[in-house]
């Protein structure tokens, strides 16, 4: 019984992330490599890069990545190699392009309409000083008031 | 028997909280004092009778009550009592039930502790609490009632998910409920205050210990969901910008933001309506986490219950209460008059800008969630958006924050010169470029951004200390001193929040940078060198646990040829839910933790994985101390004589500046 549960764990363990066999002898392809798998997504997955993921086709993506490289491909086109297959879903960063800009100009855009908005109220309720709000003197009561407190 | 009980419980907690909802607000309307006073005793009756509905489940977890189907789904006989205990809320239904029973505790809390709140608002706080109430018991019976039966028991259950059994999920959900329902009580006040129409200092001294309490919870349970991910999960991440993750975030970032403007409200009344205004989104941002764990619309390692249905239901809530809200801001937002003015340079505008950062931060976070859903919906595109986007469009804000906030936290009230707190800060800002230099000089070749924020963590820790040392004034060292320890708790929560946001983000930059990773196929008693170790896998055996097997490796780690520890990485195989896990091996230390992953059998030996990750424990370590801080502040005079708020409030006297 126990033998049969290593067996079955054996058969149903995934392959974890990258194995040392998949790796490449070169260093600096192999950190390429590692780099660029950062970026995409594992297709069968719900949230993992393929550097993490441990699904078989997580795998498959990685040796492939690690073929274009030793080919003699950029980072980018590898990159663009793997998105003409499957599409810009495996990109984990999406490009800027066409409604895309909104996703990436809509922190900073807001950024700088906040802080206009921010100096307009602050200077306006800054001004407010000549119409009744606080004032740097004191009024009569306050006056009353601290000569109170000061003979405490 | 005690299933039908805490059913029917739950179905009397249903009834108590729509009494609660209608009766103290209709009285608060009318000028009825019964009806109004009729809130407090309901709360508190809603909170037991939730808490017996609880206990109940817990019972038939703990007893392995095959006849309910929620424990035949979620549990076994086998499972150890503790995940026995914790599966209680490891499943949607559970959870649910632990949600509405911390929300009817802080609605009890403030019926308890809110005795120095005028009738009125006190009244319309714990109606609207109460209607938050209606709606999720509601819910919870209406589409994830936890105590339905089964008709054919099976003899054992289906076990619950092996990755949930971890002391991290018995600590993790209460808090992050804590957080998530604490902002609840912010978002009745806002809505009572609407009611009112007024919000003075008294106010701001309400709302801000609750902000605060529920702040620290977030920061708690975020912290210990993110660790706990860093030992589960098995390549030692500790955060990955999942939606799930994203929702805890998204409420911590604009609590951290309203906690700050509270300050404003009670000390110089004003930013008022923008308080409100906080407080709402702060819930609204709550509701729309509940949403996304919950709906299964977006896709997510740790989504719960994938069901549509459930998830119309928590939008329906979410449209009902934010539309509601901001109907009524709409309609008396203008009324919130401002009393104290503040110039361009104060601190009052520093915590606008902490506010802008804070506030837009989130909603990076917020559109990079929704943006695939929305790219599918209107654009007919299926993407992706990960952590790459995540920490390109999200990582400036931080950088931004953190550079202004030692000097925004030492900028007087009303009006300020920023030379005269530039001239303290000079040391610090010295210290930081040169921790920056140190660390670049050390990774040469590695990315310029971990040594920068390296720099801006020294800079938040010692301008934290500087703020401290300058509210001592001046004169001989032992005065200072004795002024330094009886400063007020909420000055020393100030610093300890911030020195802790420091070591946080140095956590961060250091592993991010440094981190060193070691992949290859361990061969038994063969020895190899990483760093300054020298690793040897000695054996992997087989070892039975409680309901699952494992595979067992025994890692010799020698550091600098001397024998640091023996760790035991694992692959366990969970049968009743046909799971596997792996469990790493951590020997953690204050300046470095070496990590040991176990990996599958190959070419007569076993891959094997060690990563050195330098500073590491600093991240959760700096999370605690800012949740200290918070608790620091929450225990400030000021909140516990609370009856000084509503003092001689009829006099004419400016609010004092500090």
């Amino acid at each position: 019984m126990k033998r049969l549960l290593l067996v079955l764990m054996l058969l149903a363990s995934p392959l974890w992330a990258v194995q040392p066999d998949e790796m490449l002898d070169d260093p600096v392809l192999e950190a390429r490599a590692r780099e660029i798998s950062a970026g995409l997504r594992c297709l069968v997955c719900r949230n993992e890069s393929i550097d993490e993921s441990n699904a078989e086709l997580a795998r498959d993506l990685r040796l492939l990545v690690r073929e274009r490289l030793v080919e003699g491909d950029t980072n980018v086109e590898t990159v663009d190699y793997i998105v003409a297959r499957y599409g810009e879903y495996v990109l984990l960063r999406p490009n800027a392009q066409g409604a895309n800009l909104l996703l990436w100009l809509a922190g900073p855009a807001l950024v700088l309409l906040g802080l206009g908005l921010s100096v307009g109220f602050i200077r306006k309720q800054a001004r407010r000083r000549d119409v009744g709000g606080e004032t740097d003197t004191l009024s009569k009561a306050e006056e009353a008031r601290l000569r109170e407190i000061m003979r405490d | 028997m005690i299933t039908e009980l805490g059913h029917f419980t739950l179905i009397l907690a249903f009834a108590v909280s729509v009494f609660q909802m209608v009766v103290p607000l209709v009285g608060a309307h009318k000028g009825w004092p019964e009806w109004m006073a009729a809130a407090g005793p309901a709360a508190t009756a809603q909170f037991l009778l939730t808490a017996v509905s609880f206990t109940a489940l817990t019972i038939a977890f703990v007893t392995s009550d095959f006849s309910l189907s929620l424990v035949t789904n979620n549990s076994h006989t086998l499972k150890p009592m503790l995940y026995k205990i914790s599966g209680v809320w490891g499943n949607h239904e559970g959870s649910l039930l632990l949600w509405v029973l911390i929300l009817t505790l802080f609605g009890a809390s403030a019926a308890w502790f809110g005795g120095n709140l005028p009738p009125r608002l006190r009244a319309r706080v714990l109606g609207v609490q109460s209607a938050i109430g209606v709606a999720f018991f509601a819910f919870i019976l209406f589409t994830s009632n936890p105590f339905l039966r089964l008709e054919n028991p099976p003899m054992n259950g289906g076990d619950l998910n092996p990755l949930l059994q971890d002391p991290g999920l018995a600590f993790h959900p209460p808090f992050l409920y804590l957080g998530y329902v604490g902002l609840s009580m912010s978002f009745s006040f806002a809505v009572a205050a609407l009611l009112e129409g007024r919000v003075d200092a008294a106010w701001g001294r309400w709302v801000r210990p609750w902000t605060l309490a529920a702040w620290l919870f977030l920061t708690v349970g975020i912290g210990l969901g993110s660790w706990w991910a860093y030992y589960e999960l098995g390549w030692g991440g500790f955060w990955f910008w999942d939606p799930v993750e994203n929702a805890s975030f998204m409420p911590w970032l604009i609590s951290a933001a309203l906690l700050h403007c509270a300050i404003v409200v009670e000390k110089r009344e004003t930013l008022k309506s923008w308080t409100i205004l906080l407080a709402i989104l702060a819930f609204g941002f709550s509701l729309i986490g509940t949403f996304i764990v919950r709906s299964g619309v977006i896709t997510s390692v740790h989504a719960f219950a994938n069901d549509p249905e459930r998830g119309i239901f928590v939008l329906l809530i979410l449209g009902v209460f934010m539309g509601g809200a901001f109907l009524l801001f709409a309609l008396r937002a203008g009324a919130m008059e401002a009393k104290g003015i503040f110039g361009l340079v104060s601190r009052e505008s520093a915590l606008v800008v902490n506010n802008l950062f804070l506030v837009v931060s989130c909603f990076v976070v917020f559109i990079g969630t929704i943006w695939p859903l929305l790219a599918e919906m209107f654009l007919d595109r299926t993407l992706s958006v990960g952590p790459p986007f995540f920490n390109a469009a999200f990582t400036p804000f931080i950088f931004v924050l953190a550079v202004i906030l030692p000097i925004g936290a030492m900028l007087p009230w009303k009006r300020a010169k920023i030379a005269r707190v530039l001239k303290p800060l000079l040391p610090g800002a010295v210290l930081a470029v040169a921790a920056a230099l140190l660390a670049y000089a050390i990774a040469s070749g590695q990315s310029a951004l971990g040594p920068v924020f390296i720099g801006l963590a020294v800079w938040l820790v010692a301008g934290a200390v500087v703020d401290l040392a300058s509210r001592t004034g001046r004169g001989a060292i032992g005065d200072r001193l004795g002024r330094l320890v009886r400063l007020p708790r909420a000055d020393w929560g100030k610093t300890i929040g911030h020195a802790g946001f420091g070591l946080t983000l140095f956590g961060i930059a250091a592993v991010t940078t440094y981190q060193t990773e070691d992949i290859r196929v361990a061969r038994i008693g063969e020895s190899f060198t990483f760093g300054a170790y020298e690793i040897t896998l000695t054996d992997v055996r087989q070892v039975d646990g409680p309901n699952y097997v494992s595979l067992m490796g025994s890692v010799e780690v020698l550091e600098n040829g001397t024998p640091l520890a023996t760790l035991h990485p694992e692959r366990r195989f969970y049968p009743v839910a046909g799971m596997p896990t792996t469990e790493a091996a951590i020997n953690g230390g204050v300046t470095r933790d070496v990590y040991v992953v176990l990996g599958e059998p190959q070419r007569g030996g076993f891959a094997l994985r060690t990563y050195i990750k330098p500073f590491a424990n600093w991240i959760w370590g700096g999370a605690i101390i800012m949740a200290l801080g918070g608790l620091m502040s929450l225990s400030d005079r000021r909140y516990r004589v609370a009856a000084g708020a509503r003092r001689r409030r009829a006099e004419p006297v400016g609010v004092p500046a500090e």
